[in-house]
């Protein structure tokens, strides 16, 4: 199976980056490739093995359900990369 | 005494103790050495302004009680630290300085250590030559223009150059062993689950863990004493009990069985290796271990399941840095096009290939044939683990299929870079414990090294069957110091 460029460009998109013509050129011969070598699992029948879950096979831990108020406003938006207060900015989404 | 650097932290905790060595006096040696040390690019971010302030503190005030106590320590710029810049290697996160601290980090400075800086890696730790680092490739202290391994290649640099005593790496294919194996020193991969993940930049969370990195095996077994811990905020964190390493630490092997796989003997492997791995059997031959043959029938198949499994968990851990709560932004138009931008110009091309072959394997239509089919071969792999341990304590591998290589050298050919993690790479897909340690040179004086894999949670055993084989081997690095500057 090889990928074309429409998937590359399809597969940008889903991924949320951009890529000009040059560089979706490149990334299919590296996915090409890439895949090719992918590929050898095809030689396993694994029609009856169940897929792994969890490595450390341990069931997930319950905590109390408890409000743990620390008002930490000002740590998470410290990184922002546009200050505005209190709020994240992005650009304007609704018209 | 021998000079401050080339101490190990055994040495230069026992210094601290005995009152010979100051904190302050040690600090400083490092500082020191890494301001003429520049050349090898090890550091993404220093601290050393406020390392020197810490230990001034630690000196007026010290206890000698801690595992740590005032000892200078940089680590791998995937640690979350608070209010020190933490970059993962890559542009995207240039500006980002964390407001908490990774719990490993936090377990370090619990017992006493202080953060000297943040040590390069390849972008997002997708890598096996730190030359996917926003910040530049970094010089392998064994030779000019030789890659340090990676992706904690600023790590390992650092720890074979004597600028930190020990440090911690994180290793998701091979990451801290690889690495370990081309510069000449110890790297220990835990157990999935023994060390926190909290704070640490993911890149694959089923197979990410943290390890130490250090000059020695007693070295690595005081490191692994202080990170391994249960941790709440977690969810993967297993709470058992830890042994205390390094107190349990032994030569006494007799009579332990050690598997050799004859899946490892691969084609092309170089002499010196297959030589290499014969000497590490007889060695372990002489301290009274039983060697037995066993077969990992699936060991070919796991670097194609690592190429799916690690980049879809990558495709979706990475799916946070979008430009709207922290890290660059480019801006754009409207929101999509402030996505696609910042991502585009924010990630380096490796981490995009990754991220576009996460994105396919995990796309409408290709699901099972990609990613489910990977999750049932891991299933394979892990089964043939379970199988050879029910007939031995532990098994004996090369660390690499061959030593540290050019810079350059394989960059245009991502398939064969990936090749590189041949034997470290199962270990993580079966969650076990790993460790590397030096065990020769090839013919051009490039170190090699040995590695030991252990059953779940049985560092200890690894540890002591290393440092039987380590007493036995008494490898010397030889390092010329070639990159200094006055």
């Amino acid at each position: 199976m090889s990928i074309d460029l429409k998937t590359v460009k399809h597969i940008s998109k889903l991924a949320r980056i951009s890529i000009d013509d040059e560089k979706a050129n490149k990334l299919k011969g590296d996915l090409n490739n890439i895949f090719e070598f992918i590929e050898k699992l095809n030689e396993l029948n694994t029609d009856n093995v169940q897929a792994l879950t969890s490595i450390a096979e341990t069931t997930l831990r319950f905590r109390k359900d408890e409000i743990k108020s620390e008002n930490i406003r000002e740590k998470i938006l410290k990184n922002s990369p546009e200050e505005n207060k209190d709020f994240f900015v992005v650009p304007k989404v609704v018209e | 005494m021998s000079d401050i650097t080339s101490q190990s932290l055994f040495e230069l905790t026992s210094n601290v103790k005995e009152k010979k060595l100051s904190s302050g006096e040690i600090t400083k040696a490092f500082i020191d050495r890494a301001e003429k040390s520049k050349k090898l690019n090890v550091y993404v971010t220093d601290n050393f302004e406020k390392a020197i302030d810490q230990s001034k503190k630690f000196d007026s005030n010290p206890n000698f009680d801690l595992k740590l106590p005032g000892i200078p320590i940089a680590v791998k710029d995937l640690f979350c630290t608070n209010g020190v810049r933490t970059t993962a290697g890559s542009k995207i996160l240039n500006n980002f300085v964390p407001t908490y601290e990774s719990t490993v980090t936090q377990n370090l400075w619990s017992q006493g250590a202080i953060l000297l800086g943040k040590l390069n890696c390849d972008e997002f730790a997708m890598g096996s030559s730190n030359e996917t680092s926003f910040f530049g490739n970094v010089q392998n202290p064994v030779g000019e223009n030789l890659v340090p391994g990676g992706s904690s290649g600023g790590s390992s640099a650092a720890v074979a150059a004597n600028l930190t005593p020990v440090t911690i790496g994180t290793d998701t294919g091979g990451s801290i062993r690889q690495p370990a194996s081309f510069t000449g020193t110890v790297g220990l991969k835990p157990t999935y689950g023994s060390c926190s993940r909290y704070g640490i930049v993911a890149f694959a969370s089923s197979l990410d863990q943290a390890g130490p990195m250090t000059k020695n095996v007693r070295d690595c077994s005081i490191l692994l004493e202080v990170i391994s811990s249960f941790d709440q905020k977690d969810s993967t964190s297993i709470d058992y009990k830890r042994n205390c390493y390094s107190k349990e630490l032994s030569k006494d092997i007799k009579g332990k069985k050690i598997g050799i796989p004859k899946e490892y003997r691969v084609d092309n492997m170089p002499d010196e290796i297959e030589q290499l791995w014969k000497n590490g059997i007889s060695y372990a031959k002489d301290c009274g271990a039983e060697i037995i043959d066993i077969s990992l029938p699936h060991t070919n198949y796991a670097l194609p399941t690592y190429y799916i499994v690690a980049p879809a968990e990558a495709s979706s851990n990475l799916a946070r840095y979008d430009g709207v709560k922290y890290g660059f932004r480019s801006p754009g138009q409207n929101l999509i096009e402030m996505y696609e931008k910042t991502r585009s110009e924010g990630f380096g091309d490796e981490v995009k290939r990754r991220i576009m072959i996460g994105t396919y394997v995990l796309s409408s239509g290709y699901y099972d044939a990609y990613y489910l089919k990977a999750q049932k071969v891991r299933k394979l792999i892990k089964k043939d683990f379970d199988d050879a341990f029910s007939k031995v304590d532990a098994i004996l591998t090369p660390s690499t299929p061959s030593s540290a290589f050019k810079i350059g050298e394989k960059t245009n050919d991502p398939v064969s870079m990936y090749l590189n993690d041949i034997f470290t790479v199962p270990i993580n897909l079966a969650g076990l414990p790993g460790i590397s340690i030096p065990a020769g040179k090839d013919k051009n004086n490039y170190p090699l090294g040995l590695q030991v894999i252990g059953k779940p949670f049985d560092e200890q055993n690894i540890l002591n069957i290393s440092y039987a084989l380590e007493d036995k081997i008494n490898f010397k690095n030889d390092i010329s110091d070639w990159w200094l500057s006055e």
